[in-house]
């Protein structure tokens, strides 16, 4: 078996559809035996900083291909700034510095040699509050795309991913009209519609549904339900009967005082399949937070 | 009290409260009216002396070619053109340097750059306008303007509208740049996270979504502009009146420049039958030509308010 070598993510990839095809070593959990499934993230002691802020403190955990994980945990515990980590969104950030490795098909995103844009072409992300373009809802979807230099057939593209996003019969009357002119719900979908346009390996959902009423949520969560099949999905919520729908695998963090810090430090408490931490989670910490006796 | 109904008393607060808080309500009240009144004071002698000047002059000499108070030739277009000479050329340095200062300054400058930088340029923009006039005539006449135009005169439109640029150009960069960063980091995330370069996402999406704030920084800019009289006096020419032209490497006559001529009086028209008062009536043509560029400035800056 061979890992992807980081050439493949800084050299120009030859169109869209030239997605990594690549086998992985599966790597087993120390604690519990899994089963076996590709692993798309290898998380290796994953520290970040907010200058000299340790927000997040030596996080390790696999993430599978075509699963929901889901990322829970109270406010402030570090769930944003790990899902960043996963497509360098925190290079962004000024004083953000990350210790440690991301492993992506087996290549360290962390690496000097890696281009964060290539890297974002294939880990795309939705937002927690829709940030769809001040263009048309067609121009949304096809900035991705002819950014990375799509050629075929755009008209159909568009369709495919509106169609992906349950988007489609609400808005194909009115494609040239402004994103913004959309509900809160339908613009969230179409960030959603945008992502999957790029045809990524991987969506990063941040907090996709917390400016959503319960009806859009359900759409968004039924899509996610669709996509997995094709996509790999991480996303961060704050809804615990959410990630107990959704998700095949939650990561369960929170945050605590370390000894060399001031501030309180996020660790990653318990990952483990779904129902085990809703049901029968082996920390004390996570059973009082799933059972919302946190804090 | 029983549960439900209460007194009105309870709900009126302090009465000395309300006493001083509507007394504070009309000394802003008074603040404000006396501002415009003042401004329409202004408007009305503006107008009234325009109206003496125009019903001394021969109306045909508004359109003589040229622009000589002295010998009784009014030709409007010839100021009116000079000015529209010296700001063309004052945006064209203006415009693309405050622009790309302001894409710099926001989207490429490390923070702390920006805090330095920032200040700087609202100091540049204070700059008293006879500084830029003097270097305007003494260096960018004889060692920019005369070097790429052989012929053109010491005196020249060119060198004046350059000035213009230079002093214009930080107040440019300045409010595009306040455009620029009012769009949503959230929209920049999104192009990122789209696998967008920085150029893409700047190109693309922040300048079109900022793009009626930098049409606003130019109307401004522009009006600024026009308004300018310094520079264009000490540096254009045109003290003597001037014939029409549109040579920007000849020497001309702007409308401000115009009227410093006739209220320094270095024209000696004081006195003589509504000439002086010419000086008014280009007056009035100015507040309204830059009243109206303010105006659609402001719509612009209005609908950049409105989308986010
Ligand atoms: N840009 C930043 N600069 C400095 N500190 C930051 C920055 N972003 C986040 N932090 C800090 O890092 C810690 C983790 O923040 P993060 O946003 O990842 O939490 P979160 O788990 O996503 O919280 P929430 O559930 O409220 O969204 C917090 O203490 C926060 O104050
Ligand atoms: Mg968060």
């Amino acid at each position: 078996m061979k890992a992807m070598d980081a050439g493949t993510l800084t050299e120009p990839r030859e169109g869209l559809h030239a997605r990594p095809h690549i086998e992985v070593e599966v790597q087993q959990q120390s604690e519990r035996q899994l089963p076996s499934r590709d692993v798309v993230f290898s998380i290796r002691d994953l520290s970040v900083y907010y200058g000299g802020f340790k927000a997040v403190r030596n996080v390790s955990l696999d993430i599978f291909q075509n699963q929901i994980t889901a990322l829970i945990g109270p406010s402030g515990c570090g769930k944003t700034t790990m899902i960043r980590c996963l497509n360098r969104m925190n290079d962004l950030i000024e004083n953000a510095r990350v210790d440690g490795e991301v492993l992506y098909h087996g290549v360290n995103l962390y690496d000097k040699r890696v281009d964060a844009v290539e890297v974002r072409r294939r880990i795309g992300m939705v937002f927690q509050r829709p940030n769809p373009f001040p263009k048309s809802i067609y121009d949304n979807i096809t900035f991705g795309p002819k950014i990375a230099g799509f050629k075929g057939n755009m008209d159909e593209l568009v369709e495919q991913s509106l169609q992906k996003a349950a988007l489609w019969d609400e808005v194909k009357d009115r494609l040239k009209e402004s994103a913004w002119s959309l509900s809160g719900g339908q613009q969230q979908r179409l960030c959603i519609a945008r992502c999957v346009a790029v045809q990524p390996d991987v969506i990063l959902m941040d907090e996709p549904c917390s400016a959503l009423d319960p009806i859009a949520t359900a759409r968004v969560e039924d899509l996610m339900q669709d996509l997995k099949s094709e996509y790999s999905i991480v996303i961060v919520t704050h809804n615990m009967q959410q990630a107990a729908r959704v998700s095949e695998m939650t990561a369960f963090f929170t945050a605590e005082v370390q000894e060399d810090q001031d501030r309180r430090t996020g660790v990653l408490v318990e990952y483990d399949k779904t129902e085990q931490i809703f049901t029968n989670p082996s920390d004390e910490r996570t059973e009082n937070y799933v059972t919302g006796r946190f804090g | 009290m029983t549960s439900g109904a209460i007194d009105i008393g309870a709900l009126q607060g302090s009465p000395q409260r309300r006493r001083r808080e509507s007394l504070i309500l009309r000394a802003f009240q008074l603040a404000a009216a006396l501002s415009v009144l003042i401004s329409a004071g202004i408007v009305f002698s503006l107008l009234g002396e325009a109206i003496v000047f125009l019903s001394n002059v021969d109306l045909s000499q508004l359109f003589a070619g040229g622009w000589y108070p002295r010998r009784g030739e009014f030709g409007i277009a010839t100021i009116v053109t000079g000015t529209m000479v010296v700001t063309l050329v004052g945006m064209v340095v203006a415009a693309p340097l405050g622009l790309a200062a302001a894409v710099y300054l926001s989207e490429y400058a490390k923070p702390r750059v920006r805090r330095t930088v920032k200040p700087i340029l609202e100091i540049l923009a204070g700059i008293p306008s006879v500084v830029i006039g003097f270097f305007a005539l003494t260096w960018i006449s004889p060692e920019v303007i005369q070097r790429f135009f052989n012929d053109a005169s010491a005196f020249n439109m060119a060198a004046a509208g350059l000035g213009v640029g230079i002093l214009v150009t930080p107040l440019v960069a300045s409010v595009a740049e306040d455009a620029l960063r009012s769009v949503p980091q959230a929209l920049r995330e999104a192009s990122v996270g789209m696998g967008a370069r920085k150029r893409t996402t700047t190109l693309q999406i922040v300048l079109p979504a900022a793009v009626s704030g930098i049409v606003a920084a130019f109307i401004i800019g522009m009006s600024r502009a026009i308004g300018e009289t310094m520079v264009v006096a000490i540096a254009a020419g045109g003290t003597g009146g001037s014939a029409f032209t549109v040579d920007p490497t000849g020497p001309g006559q702007t409308m401000t420049a115009a009227m410093t001529a006739l209220a320094v009086g270095s024209d000696q028209v004081r006195g003589t039958d509504g000439t002086f008062q010419s000086l008014f009536f280009v007056g009035l043509l100015l507040f309204f030509i830059t009243l109206t560029l303010n105006i659609l400035s402001e719509r612009f800056v209005r609908r950049v308010r409105q989308k986010y």
